[in-house]
């Protein structure tokens, strides 16, 4: 039996990063699958440790254009655990109301990409159409559409006013209204339904083996959410539920995700709601970060992120690690991948909501002092003479 | 070419190529394919190769694993094709320009054409920079 190798991308029309994915197959039938990724290698931790903390808040937020809130409050969250800094109410509610609007839009962004993957493209459109006042809301409340540049150290950098608040609502309402409706077209819709249901399963004991996080294991039943595992910002001040499903294919993942959209409507309300009443400074302001070092945990729309600072006293990090969600998520296809059609590959590859931007940290040095070819040819050339001579010994 | 311009600029095939970019120019493009936006209305579209495209989009700062795969796609493209680079990243570096991992200068890996700046230009000003484009077609 003879195996195949297809390979996908770096540059495919359906691959919206540079990444390249390698199927063995076996027929129809992929039976293994290798990855390789680094092409959107940056090196964001080098860079962090020349900035300043307030620049390094920046900074981690062009790690990634969607999770462009998840990385700057699991930094602020590191930092902020150096000195055990306070945060203001009104900030902490604040926070909550951009994390969530942002689980919003990532949600719809997969969404779309999604049906766009399986060829329907009328969920494309109708997901992006109902994503685009997500963001008119982020303009309202930050300037920009996507990254904010909202976080600080010890607060927020922009208040909510009033007379936002109800803006805010109004569209707040509508994307409710919207997002019932595309819930039920998601759960209800024979062809979504056949198409996904039962494909790429991601088993309960693979989920837990992955150490996967996020939508990718609550759909296999694993219950982790650093939202409610350990509460951070307002969530501790507002009812949610943790959606949790048992099967593990991309229909459960896609459940799993419009149904955590509805949750996430429901804590932007409820913190509208408080940010009414809450009053008060929005901002610690911080003088001094003193020696140490401290570990942030924010769970982004893909899972969980996973900051690690060290400070010696002065205005810079020494050392900032960032452990994306994706980078556990990604070998994953591993065990879902094996044993499906090569038709169903691509789906399944999407289904974790793969971030290449934000898993790529790692970096392979290959020496470049010397010129590796001959490195190589002088190499095979004493290996050879000495198996001659060990052959000659032996006789 | 005026006259090959001047047709080209009736449908513009675009092909998008992200080197190495925080994927945000990226979203903001294929948002500018989505109902609020819609640029098909003006003869706009995303192909899937380089081989049938008029228009290279280029994001990010191409680090230097990206690099040579740029400029094999720019080879790849039917001449002439123009190269319009969105965000900031492509022109000046952005908040990455102390690393050592990007390439000092984008213009020589591929010749550009137009820059659209921003950390990510909203779609408005992309569609403008296609406006632009289809001017200078034009003539």
């Amino acid at each position: 039996m003879k195996a195949n190798k297809i390979p996908v991308g770096p540059f495919h029309p359906l691959l919206e990063e540079a990444e390249y994915f390698e199927l063995t197959v076996d027929g129809e039938t992929v039976v293994d699958i290798d990855m390789e990724i680094g092409w959107m290698h940056r090196g964001h931790e080098y860079i962090s440790e020349m900035k300043t903390f307030t620049q390094s808040i920046y900074l981690v937020e062009r790690i990634c254009g969607i999770c462009s809130t998840s990385h700057p409050l699991a930094c602020v969250h590191a930092i902020e655990d150096i000195d055990n800094i306070e945060i203001p109410l009104r900030a902490r509610y604040i926070r909550s109301l951009v994390g969530e609007l942002e689980r919003i839009h990532s949600h719809l962004l997969w969404l779309g990409l999604a049906g766009h993957f399986i060829g329907y493209d009328t969920l494309w459109m109708w997901a992006w159409k109902y994503r685009e006042p997500v963001l008119e809301m982020f303009e309202i409340i930050s300037g920009n559409r996507n990254h904010y540049g909202m976080m600080r150290v010890g607060g927020v950098a922009k208040d909510v006013d009033p007379e936002k608040i109800v803006e805010l609502q109004k569209h707040l309402d509508m994307i409710e209204r919207k997002m019932i409706m595309i819930s039920k077209i998601a759960k209800d819709d024979p062809v979504l339904r056949s198409r996904l249901k039962g494909v790429g399963v991601l088993s309960h004991e693979d989920a837990i083996a992955y150490c996967t996080t996020g939508p990718t294991s609550r759909a296999s039943g694993v219950p982790g959410d650093v939202r409610f595992d350990e509460p951070t910002d307002a969530y501790d001040l507002v009812d949610f539920e943790r959606i949790v499903l048992p099967n593990g294919d991309v229909y459960d993942k896609l459940v799993v995700r419009v149904l955590e959209i509805i949750e996430s409507v429901k804590i932007c309300r409820q913190c509208l709601d408080k940010l009414k009443t809450a009053t008060g400074p929005i901002l610690n302001n911080v003088k001094e970060i003193s020696p140490g070092e401290g570990i942030g945990r924010y769970e982004a729309p893909r899972g969980e992120v996973f900051h690690y600072i060290r400070s010696d006293g002065t205005n810079r990090p020494i050392r900032h690690k960032v452990r994306a969600p994706s980078y556990v998520n990604i070998p994953s296809f591993k065990a879902s991948c094996k044993g499906i059609p090569i038709a169903d590959a691509l789906i399944t590859l999407a289904s974790v909501d793969p971030c290449y931007c934000c898993t790529e940290r790692s970096l392979k040095i290959i020496d470049n002092n010397h010129d590796p070819q001959k490195l190589d040819l002088l190499k095979l050339s004493r290996e050879k003479t000495e198996r001659i001579r060990r052959e000659i010994n032996a006789d | 070419m005026g006259w090959y311009n001047k047709r080209l600029s009736k449908s513009l095939w675009v092909f998008h190529a992200s080197g190495s970019p925080c994927n945000n120019c990226d979203i903001e493009i294929l948002d500018l394919l989505t109902p609020r936006y819609d640029v098909k209305r003006l003869g706009i579209k995303l192909v899937g190769s380089v081989r049938h495209a008029d228009v290279l989009l280029v994001t990010g700062i191409f680090n230097q694993k990206i690099a040579p795969r740029i400029k094999r796609i720019y080879e790849q493209a039917p001449k002439p094709i123009f190269v319009v680079a969105v965000g900031t990243c492509v022109s000046s570096g952005c908040c990455f320009k102390d690393s050592y991992n990007i390439t000092e200068k984008r213009e020589e890996v591929i010749p550009i054409d137009m820059y659209i700046p921003g950390c990510p230009p909203k779609p408005e000003s992309m569609i403008e920079a296609v406006a632009k484009l289809i001017g200078v077609l034009n003539g």
